[in-house]
């Protein structure tokens, strides 16, 4: 019974807080604004009977968001709004698109016969889930490890101040690294 | 509450996040949007699941691949910046954009 106002707080306050991001001068509250509209985004997924996956992107947002903001406050030039400045570029254009998009994806939703439901939902979806993952959708399941996995190359990769030319040379013809601390195995 | 409106949910986040995405010079920001847009996906993929096919777990394998897109685009963006800063000392689109030559 309390679905329906559940639904219009959570939606209308994920709209506001992501407008908010984008409004706000200081980057702290821009990065508690998103987390504010992302932990509405959790509360839908609840409120649409998926319990476990909700819980995990209200963990996973706020985790995220922490990290976010210790980014902004070393890369931002004004974490802290104090003195505000516009970092905006192409206003007009941005807003001509966002609500181009934004009426053609109304006009779809509104306009398309969405089919009826089919099946019934199950009694544990947590459990759905992890039968769909290990089973039918393994495929996606290792697809997604492997984009994690190289993920954790990636950015460990481009993260790390030295790479493999500034310790071999150009030709990573050297025949020992040129390392500030000798280590490794053997050396 | 019907798809209709979960949708019309979805699709407003969605249009916030791009106008963030298209207007925001700072890397940052810039993935904010971006996780917004996100947000917007996740959304739409949990109601038509609700709505239209509950019986099978297509729409929550859908779910969690956008949440994990969120989590991979953060990390990578994050390394990207720091690889940026330290090459260039920039956070800025605008700035960056010569490496395209």
């Amino acid at each position: 019974m309390t679905d329906g106002p559940l639904f219009w707080v959570l939606g209308v306050s994920a709209v506001v807080g992501g407008v908010s991001v984008f409004r706000f001068d200081s980057m702290a509250r821009a990065t508690y604004a998103l987390l504010f509209s992302l932990l509405c985004v959790g509360g839908e997924v609840m409120l649409l009977g998926l319990d476990y996956l909700g819980v995990v992107i209200v963990l996973m947002m706020t985790v995220e968001m922490a990290v976010m903001g210790v980014f902004m406050i070393m890369y931002m030039m004004n974490p802290a709004g104090l003195t505000p400045m516009p970092m905006l570029h192409n206003r007009r254009g941005a807003t001509v698109i966002s609500l181009v998009v934004l009426a053609g994806l109304t006009a779809g939703i509104l306009l398309v016969p969405w089919p009826s439901r089919r099946g019934r939902p199950p009694a544990d979806a947590t459990e759905q889930l992890g039968l769909s993952l290990m089973g039918p959708q393994m495929l996606t399941m290792m697809t997604l490890g492997m984009a994690l996995f190289a993920t954790i190359v990636a950015t460990v990769v481009l993260a790390t101040r030295r790479g493999r030319y500034d310790r071999l040379g150009d030709g990573l013809g050297a025949r020992h690294a040129d390392d500030p601390v000798r280590g490794g195995v053997g050396r | 509450m019907n798809l209709e409106l979960f949708l019309l949910l979805a699709a407003a986040l969605f249009c916030v996040g791009l106008f963030g995405a298209l207007t925001q010079q700072s890397v940052v920001m810039l993935m904010m949007g971006l996780e917004l847009m996100l947000g917007g996906v996740i959304v739409a993929a949990a109601a038509v699941r609700h709505y239209i096919a509950p019986a099978t777990g297509d729409g929550q394998v859908l779910v969690v691949l956008a949440v994990t897109a969120m989590a991979l685009e953060m990390a990578i963006g994050f390394a990207v910046v720091t690889a940026l800063f330290r090459a260039r000392e920039i956070d800025m689109t605008d700035l960056a954009a010569e490496l395209k030559e």
